[in-house]
């Protein structure tokens, strides 16, 4: 029996989603560590998906993210628990702190992992490769503990979950020396969830023609509650920020829902948008390869059908 | 003033990958070989620095396989002045490559003020190396940066987290700093510049000559393997004005009653 860690991390005070995720994998047999407080309400929800133990780890210097000043905090309390796994999202910070706080251990981190199993209490995981144009099959050797990184939305929300303990705590942390930090957060100009954690996602590409027209986009966005993404032809061309990249030189994502506007399918875009739970491709060109993916291909242009979709939309969530 | 870029080689975005023989990984015989696009930002930000200040010396770290040694070349073309390479397989795991370069670091001799990487490699995605140099350095790091200052020693880094939100970072050198797109427009190579690069020194050692060795490995990967293929989907044609009405209600009412989304 493996001594396993999940580290979470809030959104508004929130655990994100991801993490009730890899609890629900883990089925019951897992602690969670948070950076300062949760609420009652927040440990129970950790509790229901198979928290036993909720650390808070609380000291000065916490409050904001900083590489060393986490990984400082984290590793000792690693230390005091002799945890043999820990899992985090890979999200931005996870993605940032989980391979520096392994190799403050000496030890490996797997990346960005879509599916795992512990069968006997050892860890064996799945993770796309070539920005998914591959899979493969990853394991870890060497001193423990060993960290793992999950793809948020990748191993979805465990329909029945065992629950835990929930027994919270309070752990006091120290966050040692901080040589980069935070001095300020320029926030986004949209409110939107990332491309990486979000449920759907209409995104445009070269056809959008201008920046402007995004709006189209937008507009059908608010309607579904989704996130806009880009092709690179689009953020190469300045129609789009490269945060909404999606693609190989951009973010992987695997939303529920993912709307192609006027992208052909290049083989890097492809890449990182095929694991979406359903596609629909919207394209001028009935020969597009963005089609071979498409569980609903709309042979249209995008300036007629995404207007009317958005009407759709509106009548069927009874806007 | 020292500065390392640490480059990879990877395959071309538009290349299709396949598993080689025994899924131990895949097929490179017919790969064409590129500098991972993250690393050209690395690049380019050194070669900046190196503009405003002439003392600044710009090396190119590389662990890989000697194939060919175009993404060193390339980063010398654009202005670098030399180049490490150690030679090692290229599916070598995240810990390997950091610890084969903090020892090629190492026995260059220089001390290393400064330290740009690509946030990560387009081939295994880890996003892991800038982190593990950093550690293994005792290093401050800022990774996903698409700001850079920098005040005598002093660095202001902004670095894209979710949604496009900067977090903005003061550090002072020594420091690793992982390079997002954005952060600049790399420079192409002139044709002075190519055939400089020919003349400049490149540095090469094994693994153990760097002390890395198959003890360092912490990540296994097998049974490389395709993606499923998704079943066939549906396709309508709405290029007549008169059906798209029609059609785009009816992928609406499947995207409800037959997929169960939304």
């Amino acid at each position: 029996m493996s001594n396993v860690l999940v580290f979470t991390e809030t959104n508004d005070g929130k655990v994100k989603p991801v993490t009730l995720e890899i609890l629900g994998k883990l089925a019951g047999k897992a602690d969670v560590a948070v950076m300062g407080d949760l609420a009652a309400d927040q440990v129970e929800l950790l509790a229901k998906y198979g928290a036993q133990a909720v650390h808070k780890l609380k000291g000065a210097n916490l409050d904001k993210y900083s590489p060393e000043g986490y990984s400082n905090a984290l590793s000792a309390f690693i230390k005091s628990k002799s945890y043999d796994y820990v899992f985090a999202g890979a999200t931005s910070t996870g993605k940032d702190l989980i391979p520096r706080l392994a190799a403050v251990f000496g030890a490996g981190c797997a990346s960005d992992c879509t599916n795992f199993t512990m069968d006997g209490g050892t860890f064996a995981g799945t993770r796309p490769l070539f920005a998914g144009k591959c899979l493969a099959k990853v394991e870890l050797t060497g001193p423990k503990p060993h960290f793992v990184t999950v793809r948020p939305n990748a191993l979805g929300m465990p329909q029945t979950p065992t629950a835990g303990a929930g027994a919270a705590a309070d752990v006091a942390a120290d966050a040692g020396q901080i040589r980069a930090a935070i001095k300020e957060i320029i926030k986004a100009a949209s409110a939107k969830v990332d491309l990486t954690e979000a449920n759907i996602i209409i995104s445009g590409g070269r056809a959008m023609k201008n920046a402007e027209n995004f709006k189209v986009l937008n507009e059908m966005a608010d309607v579904i509650g989704a996130t806009v993404g880009a092709s690179r032809a689009a953020v190469d061309s300045g129609f789009a920020a490269h945060s909404m990249q999606v693609g190989q030189t951009g973010k992987t994502v695997s939303p529920s829902l993912y709307i192609a506007c006027g992208i052909s399918g290049a083989i890097q875009h492809l890449a990182g948008m095929r694991t979406s739970k359903v596609i629909v491709a919207i394209n001028t060109d009935p020969d597009a390869p963005i089609f071979t993916k498409a569980d609903y291909g709309i042979v249209g242009d995008l300036f007629t059908i995404v207007p009317i979709m958005t009407q759709e939309f509106k009548k069927l969530l009874g806007k | 003033m020292n500065i390392f870029v640490c480059v990879k080689q990877v395959p071309d975005t538009e290349t299709k990958v396949t598993p080689n023989a025994d899924g131990s990984f895949i097929e490179t015989s017919s790969i064409k070989w590129i500098m991972n696009p993250y690393d050209e930002f690395a690049v380019e930000q050194a070669l900046l620095i190196k503009q405003a200040n002439a003392a600044a010396n710009v090396t190119v770290v590389r662990v890989g396989s000697v194939k060919d040694t175009e993404a060193l070349r390339t980063a010398m073309a654009m202005g670098a002045d030399d180049a490490i390479l150690v030679e090692a397989n290229d599916n070598l795991d995240s810990y390997s490559i950091a610890k084969a370069l903090k020892g090629a670091i190492d026995k260059s001799g220089k001390k290393a003020d400064l330290i740009f990487a690509g946030k990560q490699a387009i081939d295994d995605d880890c996003l892991q190396v800038p982190q593990i140099l950093a550690q293994m350095m005792e290093m401050p790091s800022v990774a996903v940066v698409v700001g850079f200052e920098m005040n005598g020693t002093t660095v202001k880094a902004k670095r894209e987290v979710e949604g496009g939100a900067l977090e903005v970072y003061e550090v002072n050198t020594p420091c690793v700093i992982a390079c997002n797109k954005g952060l600049n427009t790399p420079r192409y190579a002139s044709l002075p510049g190519i055939m400089k690069a020919k003349k400049k020194p490149l540095a090469q050692h094994s693994l153990a000559d760097v002390g890395v060795t198959d003890a360092d490995r912490r990540v296994k990967y097998s049974g490389f393997a395709l993606p499923p293929e998704k079943p066939a989907g549906k396709k309508f044609d709405a290029m007549d004005a008169t059906k798209q009405a029609e059609i785009v209600a009816q992928v609406v009412s499947l995207l409800r009653t037959e997929a169960k989304i939304i």
